[in-house]
């Protein structure tokens, strides 16, 4: 395995004295889909949020292309290449599509034309409302534009929080289609957190299992997919 | 009628004063949620520093009239920026992520010291200036009473306006203007976008002190005393004045500060001179109970 673009090294994290993340160790490749299961309340958006800095790692080290990042302000790091679409997609809702989407952009000062482009072939329905305000879209859409805006800064990591939550299934499986896309055209490297893990694990190149705050069963998607446990806590049971 | 006329004048100019103070408010308000009780006592200091600026440029012969008057602008807008900014390091800053009321009291702390600060070194009495700008308009003759426009008020009026516009400009057409409004609408998420959330909320508070400082010249300018307890009147006003605009809304500081003023003008004209801070409190405590979001505001139920 070449070096990883992502490394989480025995990462804990604690929400006052509650302990989220308990030595929990990730990597992920460069051109990688990787994904993270587990359970509400496992940690999940924790992990990722502690990758950027918010709430901030108590111990472990967290690299990003070989540079250590742990103690790096939340903005700093965002603007290294790696963007997060987190948890409830958090759009600006009082601002239009079109601007969320630049606000997407601002940080790196590049040139937001390309990032748009992207954007609509990727996502057409935010054309249509491109000048709408966000807030008066439907939670697919809104998905979509949280995606779209954390492509805008041309990241090299995209961590993704439940992009299939609360959608329909038609709406989830374009947007995991997309995800595919990107991972397969422009060699995006994703993390990507789902309860879905059905279609989470098919998507991937490789997972991991979160309990509780720690890391307990780690293998491929298609190996996790095929072991009875996983199968029993996260898939159903069939 | 043109009692009247005269009237909407005067309240129209006042207006606007409070207007440049409220929008400092409702900035604040709008991006880290808390009322910044030390803002009038900011525009007290932006008045001073404009008188200081004045006394040194005019009696230093340098320049006067319109010069003067810009240049005593630029200063004090430069000035008190840097109490706002210096303003909210101090009190502020430290206590994000604190309860909710922390900074609060701390504003109210701030708000005390920048007057005794101000009463110490300056000394306690009233300043009287020499009018600066003379001169105006009869506009209207009606029988023995004259509807007077002022050169001032016009400065005042023209002068508001043009800031405005910049300030409009800058908050809807720049990227600082829109990185505010990210932050405003949601912090957490701006800084994961690689916003500078903590540089962005002390240019939020650089902006209010200058526009509060714009504010005092205009005041200083209009009515040539000023002391170092104005900042707590015109400061709960122009509080009001966000109040009643919708706090959180910029064009609604604009909007309650022109109604503010014109209510606190023609109830002196009409009622009672002596009542018309009860006026505009009035106005305080209605819209508290009856409209909490005030005229522009909005509700803060929102889709998810």
């Amino acid at each position: 395995m070449s070096t990883p673009l992502l490394e989480i090294r025995d990462v804990s994290t604690f929400y006052g004295a509650v302990e989220a993340l308990k030595g929990v160790s990730v990597t992920v490749a460069p051109g990688e889909i990787v994904t993270l299961i587990g359970a509400n309340g496992a940690g999940k958006s924790t992990l990722l949020m502690t990758i950027c800095g918010d709430p901030r790692a108590r111990s472990g080290r967290i690299c990003f292309d070989g540079q250590d990042i742990t103690e790096r302000p939340t903005h700093h790091i965002m603007r290294s290449g790696i963007a997060q679409s987190p948890e409830g997609r958090r759009i600006f809702p009082r601002m239009s599509v079109h601007e969320n989407l630049l606000m997407g952009a601002q940080s790196s000062g590049i040139d937001p034309c390309p990032g748009l482009d992207q954007a609509f072939t990727l996502f057409p329905r935010l054309k249509e409302r491109e000048a709408q305000r966000a807030g008066t879209l439907s939670g697919g859409e809104q998905q979509m534009l949280a995606i779209a805006r954390a492509l805008m800064s041309r990241p090299r990591l995209l961590l993704l929080d439940e992009p299939s939550l609360g959608l329909a299934p038609l709406v989830s499986r374009q947007i995991f289609q997309a995800i595919r896309k990107l991972n397969m055209e422009t060699g995006l490297t994703v993390l990507l957190v789902e309860q879905n893990a059905n279609q989470a694990l098919r998507l991937a190149h490789r997972g991991y299992v979160l309990v509780t705050g720690r890391i307990t069963m780690s293998g491929t998607g298609r190996e996790l997919l095929a072991r009875p446990d996983v199968r029993d806590a996260y898939l159903g049971g069939h | 009628m043109a009692y009247a006329l005269q009237q909407l004048i005067n309240g129209v100019s006042l207006g606007m004063i409070y207007g440049l103070i409220a929008i400092g408010y409702t900035m604040v308000y709008g991006i880290i949620g808390m009322i910044n009780f030390a803002h009038g006592d900011i525009f007290m200091i932006g008045a001073f520093l404009s008188l200081i600026g004045l006394l040194l440029i005019t009696s230093g012969g340098l320049l006067d009239g319109p010069g003067a008057i810009v240049l005593v602008l630029a200063l004090s807008m430069a000035f008190t920026a840097l109490y706002g900014w210096t303003v909210e390091r101090l009190a502020y800053r430290p206590l994000r992520g604190s309860f909710r009321l922390a900074p609060l009291i701390s504003a109210i702390g701030m708000s005390i010291v920048l007057q005794n600060y101000v009463q110490v070194s300056q000394g306690a009495r009233v300043k009287p200036i020499e009018p600066v700008v003379q001169g105006g308009f009869t506009i209207m003759q009606e029988g023995t009473f004259a509807v007077q426009l002022s050169t001032m008020q016009i400065l005042i009026i023209l002068t508001t306006l043009v800031i405005l516009a910049i300030f409009t400009w800058l908050v809807t057409r720049t990227r600082l203007g829109r990185a505010m409004r990210a932050c405003e609408q949601d912090r957490k998420m701006a800084s994961l976008l690689g916003i500078d959330t903590d540089r962005t909320i002390s240019i939020t508070f650089v902006i209010g002190a200058a526009l509060a400082a714009v504010a005092g010249t205009m005041y200083l300018l209009r009515y040539g005393v000023i002391d170092f307890y104005i900042g707590f009147l015109v400061g709960v006003k122009a509080f009001t004045a966000a109040v009643l605009g919708g706090i959180g809304s910029l064009p609604g500081a604009v909007l309650g500060g022109l109604l503010i003023g014109l209510i606190e003008t023609f109830w002196s004209a009409y009622f009672s001179v002596q009542y018309k801070d009860v006026a505009a409190f009035s106005i305080l405590i209605l819209t508290l109970v009856f409209m909490p979001t005030g005229l522009l505001g909005r509700a803060e139920v929102e889709k998810v």
